[in-house]
């Protein structure tokens, strides 16, 4: 690792926050409700991951933007063999793109009775719809096939395996070990296992970069986990380069 | 009972690894998390499972099974049959639901534990 640029500073990040159009996550999971709470516990950074959906990023990077929190977007996505990966781009037209892909390959409706509500809102936290797709389903994509969707994009990807430490909807859990192929640029573990014991546990987790990050569905947990890192811009490029300790960028968890 | 005694009792279409049906069978298990059969998975084993990835060839292996069924007709990855011509596992598939195939295969006097 080369000397600490001097443009770097470090940014506290939660990478993994949900938003109400998760039908699991809490109503007020809202844009600005997210964003004040997020400010609250000091974080400088977070990145909106719904399952399978990005329609509430857009409201987010208002918000933040109005309140002075870095905001990346994203989408929490679930594979075909039900493994959650994180998937986040700098351009939102990629995010965008993206969505229509798994869009096309997301079968069902939701069930609000069953699952929860799927609330689109605007920045100032007004409710402008609901989504009726099948959130909480599994995409028809294996994971290899959403991670080249990703970097087919024009712009930058970044790509993080979700909670590998849980036995539920993770790559890990579900398929036994990371597929030698894939092209991750970390693994996120859960509030549930310090990074260190999740290297011990599993031995993956010493193959790839470590981030973790909260998972937050409701707003007490946002910032309960998150990951600082040492770079000069909160955009996707840094933080892989952070991740990959390049050019004297970090990150720690 | 081999293998191949399966495939002809249960119409199990072989998808890969004909030259290994004469394998013996001592046992079953059923399940859809990969990192499970790590840890439960017995040697001799036949796994039922409906995961087409090529994972499950590398988790046959290293636990020693006697090979795969994968249920409702599910075709495995091309990366999967490649995989189990390397690791010698075979692959092969059944119409019926893991339900009604374990309950068969029960049946026929396999067990689980």
């Amino acid at each position: 690792m080369g000397p600490v640029s001097v443009a770097c500073r470090t940014i506290k990040a939660d990478l993994h926050v949900h938003t109400c159009l998760s039908p699991c996550a809490e109503l007020d999971m809202s844009p600005l409700g997210i964003v004040r709470e997020a400010l609250r516990k000091g974080l400088d950074l977070i990145g909106i991951c719904d399952h399978n959906s990005a329609e509430n990023v857009l409201a987010l990077k208002k918000a933040g933007k109005a309140e002075g929190l870095m905001v990346l977007g994203g989408m929490e996505v679930t594979s075909s063999e039900e493994a959650h990966i994180l998937v986040f781009f700098d351009r939102d037209e990629d995010l965008l793109r993206f969505q229509e892909v798994i869009y096309a390959h997301l079968a069902g409706s939701n069930d609000e009775k069953a699952f929860g509500q799927q609330v689109i809102a605007d920045e100032e936290d007004g409710v402008t719809g609901f989504c009726d797709r099948l959130l909480i389903g599994a995409t028809s994509l294996p994971l290899g096939e959403i991670v080249e969707t990703a970097r087919a994009m024009e712009g930058e990807s970044l790509v993080i395996g979700a909670h590998v430490d849980r036995e539920a909807f993770s790559i890990i859990g579900q398929l036994g070990f990371i597929p030698l192929h894939l092209s991750l640029d970390a693994v996120e573990v859960s509030p549930n296992i310090s990074a260190g014991n999740a290297m011990d546990r599993f031995p993956d987790c010493g193959k790839y970069p470590l981030v973790t990050g909260s998972d937050a569905h409701v707003p007490a947990d946002i910032g309960k986990r998150f990951t600082c890192f040492t770079m000069e811009d909160e955009s996707v490029a840094e933080i892989k380069k952070a991740l990959a300790g390049k050019d004297g960028r970090k990150a720690v968890c | 009972m081999k293998l191949k005694d399966l495939v002809q009792k249960f119409g199990l279409e072989v998808k890969a690894g004909p030259e290994y049906l004469d394998r013996e069978v001592t046992g079953g298990y059923a399940s859809d998390l990969l990192s499970d059969v790590l840890a439960h998975g017995e040697e001799g084993s036949v796994w039922i499972t409906l995961h087409i990835h090529e994972n499950i060839v590398a988790v046959a292996s290293h636990k020693g099974l006697s090979g795969i069924i994968l249920v409702q007709g599910r075709q495995p990855e091309q990366s999967a049959l490649a995989k189990s011509k390397e690791e010698k596992i075979p692959i092969l598939v059944s119409q019926l639901p893991a339900f009604e195939l374990v309950g068969r295969l029960y049946g026929a006097g396999i067990r689980g534990m």
